[in-house]
């Protein structure tokens, strides 16, 4: 990233001020955890905030997060399952609650089928954890995941074992309760040569004020794991959302990820890709569904970093009010990495006149016997479409909203978890018809 | 079939209509009562479609003058989707695909919204199933359409059928079929022509606009209209549409300019 320092006063105040509660952390008793969190808080030290002069940054203006200011979670409210049974997804038989980034075993429950699946307090000894957490999602460069791993205390791990697949999806659930502050929600998922499984990353709220949620996610194949990622963003409406995700191909992985984006202010997601050995497989969907004034900024790269590597990308964006979305999509074929095979395409939907979308493929192809395609379309609701339908009697407004579930609908579609896709499809139903 | 006692579904007096400020139809007289099946017909650009489009209330074409009673009311009081629940139907000349909705979805939500505005009973999933499936045998189509998105991927022939089932399901009193022949192979025109003659009964009534005399071997119609320059210039009964197939349709603008000669 190229950074430039911003005035020292706002910025560096600004990340000492969400750094002053790090002290605090009880040390781990593995030393290290606690060795990464000490170099995390020196990068932090370095590192600034970036500003719309960051290149990966310069169609999202971060500042109204650095005008308020957030601290660590204090204990969190003791929930009771009653509070949050309607976020429960029936087909997950594990289920991981996180309150305010806190780890509550009260309210998890965790099936014995094999799929080790725990907070980091209770089962790091492991030594395949040291080996990978905080090894995929570097933060050398990156300011947010930084604090994240700065914070590294409780943190969802699942390892599925060698040949496993996993009979049921992995359910994690981030619940945000607490206003102004700031929480570091963390997820390593292993997963062991030939395994298979669906993990369910879910960021909720039961509070509308503003909070501050800085994710991070790395997730692992061995050689010929599959995984099936799949990633729900319904944050309050007046949160700060930053996550990053690392996922690292082995040979022959299969990889498939669904990330929906509808809450939030201000929203923003990294999705790295790598591919490390040949023959990995990997498909990145996405949608964001935005309103109001919120802004939802998907970045992906997919590193293409050895031969024979497929990679399909559709990322849609719809977008009312005078909301903004952002999407770039990097696809990187490196030099060697000869026949990759990748397709991108951005399509996105504006539902009203001051809605503004940004959408930037970027392909850098440095291999020579490649496939590479990429798209990008912004348009409105066709009239002759509303027009069909209102001529079948269909109000204008339903007219409207049936067309705009239908283009996100191709999304939620992908999502292989049936009760969490009708859900959705439904929030997209509902949160099509507040449009003005 | 003409009834001796039928009531008056349509009357359309003096109707003039701009596209993008061009005039199309310039004092069109039209009447059709229950039971009637009219056939207008002409060239291309005569106007036939923009007749069509504007009777179904599409937003681009703009009225600017004469009259249309619908069953008594005023038609352009009423928005498009007030004017499908009362009983006016388009058959598209060009079906519209939409991704991501299924046709079942589709049809189910025109079918219940149609018959809440009507004050009927809707039907839950299951129960449309059953009703859209026995619809479907008249239309001689595959259970998988449902399945399906609407319109997508569909042949000619299989929106076409898609149209018509969806006026079954719709029951219209005035159907208005724009060039539901054009893009049908035999088979698919005998098949829409038998839906169409199965719907069509005493209190409803059929306008099927159309270039070629074929689909009037399958549908046969009470009165055959010329239309051109936005007008209709000649009334006839099904014998007129054999006549246009044969002489075309110089011959009757010919004659109109002859007639209006000897009156000057």
């Amino acid at each position: 990233m190229n950074t430039v320092r911003v005035p020292a006063t706002i910025a560096e105040g600004y990340l000492e001020s969400l750094l002053a509660g790090q002290p605090r952390l009880p040390a781990s008793p593995l030393a290290w955890l606690n060795k990464l969190r000490a170099d995390a808080v020196d990068r932090v030290g370095v590192l600034t905030v970036p500003t719309l002069r960051d290149e990966e940054w310069r169609f999202t203006d971060i500042s109204p997060l650095t005008k308020l200011s957030f601290h660590p979670a204090s204990e969190p409210a003791r929930l009771h399952p009653a509070d949050i049974e309607r976020f429960y997804i029936e087909e997950a038989n594990t289920r991981l609650v996180f309150v305010d980034g806190v780890y509550a075993p009260q309210l998890s429950s965790v099936a014995a089928d094999g799929v080790v699946v725990a907070n980091l307090g209770a089962a790091a000894t492991d030594r395949a954890i040291a080996a990978h957490l905080g090894q995929h999602a570097t933060f050398h460069d990156n300011v947010f995941a930084a604090l994240n791993t700065a914070f590294l205390h409780d943190a969802a791990l699942i390892m599925v074992p060698h040949n496993m697949t996993a009979g049921a999806p992995v359910h994690l659930l981030f619940i945000a309760t607490q206003r102004e502050a700031a929480s570091y929600p963390r997820c390593l998922l292993l997963a062991e040569s030939g395994s298979a499984v669906t993990l369910i990353e879910d960021y909720v709220a039961l509070q509308e004020a503003a909070y501050f949620t800085n994710a991070v996610t790395e997730i692992a194949l061995a050689d010929n794991a599959r995984v099936d990622h799949i990633r729900v963003q319904r944050e309050g409406a007046q949160a700060f959302h930053i996550a990053n995700c690392a996922v690292s191909l082995a040979r022959a992985s299969r990889y498939h990820s669904v990330s929906v984006a509808l809450g939030a202010r201000i929203s923003r997601y990294d999705l790295n890709v790598l591919q490390t050995a040949e023959g990995t497989q990997c498909t990145v969907d996405g949608l964001a569904l935005i309103a109001n004034n919120q802004l939802a900024d998907t970045h992906t790269c997919i590193d293409h970093a050895q031969p024979h590597g497929v990679s399909r990308q559709q990322h849609k964006c719809i977008v009312g009010g005078s909301a903004h979305a952002v999407f770039n999509g990097k696809i990187m074929v490196r030099p060697g990495a000869q026949r990759t095979d990748s397709s991108q395409a951005s399509h996105n939907l504006l539902l009203s006149g001051s809605a503004h979308v940004d959408t930037k493929p970027q392909l850098e192809i440095f291999a020579d016997d490649v496939k590479c395609t990429h798209g990008a379309t912004v348009g409105q609701l066709d009239s002759e479409e509303v027009f069909y339908l209102r001529s079948r009697g269909l109000s204008e407004s339903a007219a409207r909203n049936m067309l705009t579930y239908a283009f996100g609908a191709e999304i939620i579609e992908r999502i292989p978890v049936a009760s969490l896709r009708h859900r959705l499809a439904q929030t997209v139903l509902q949160q099509t018809t507040i449009q003005p | 079939m003409i009834y001796r006692d039928s009531k008056t579904i349509l009357e359309v007096r003096g109707l003039r209509a701009s596209v993008d400020g061009v005039e199309i139809l310039k004092g069109l007289d039209l009447t059709v009562k229950s039971g009637e099946v009219h056939a207008i017909m002409g060239p291309n650009g005569s106007g036939k479609s923009t007749f069509s489009k504007v009777l179904a209330g599409h937003s681009a074409y703009e009225v600017t003058g004469g009259s249309v009673l619908f069953e008594g009311r005023n038609l352009f009081e009423l928005v498009p989707e007030e004017r499908a629940r009362a009983g006016v139907f388009l058959a598209f000349q060009y079906p519209i695909e939409i991704p991501g909705v299924a046709n079942s979805q589709f049809l189910r939500l025109t079918y219940n919204t149609v018959q809440a505005q009507r004050g009927r009973d809707e039907l839950d999933p299951l129960e449309f199933d059953d009703f859209v499936r026995e619809k479907m045998k008249l239309l001689e189509m595959n259970p998988d359409f449902l399945e399906r998105s609407v319109n997508e991927g569909f042949s000619g022939g299989e929106k076409k059928r898609n149209e018509i089932l969806q006026m079954a399901l719709l029951e219209p009193r005035l159907a208005i079929l724009d060039e539901t022949d054009s893009g049908l192979d035999i088979d698919a025109l005998r098949i829409v022509s038998n839906g169409v003659n199965h719907l069509a009964n005493k209190d409803n009534a059929m306008v099927l606009v159309t270039h070629y005399q074929r689909l009037l071997n399958y549908i046969v119609p009470d009165y055959v209209h010329v239309m051109e320059a936005g007008r209709i210039i000649k009334t006839g009964g099904k014998e007129l549409a054999l006549e246009l197939e044969t002489r075309g349709y110089d011959w009757v603008s010919a004659e109109r300019k002859a007639a209006m000669e000897v009156a000057a």
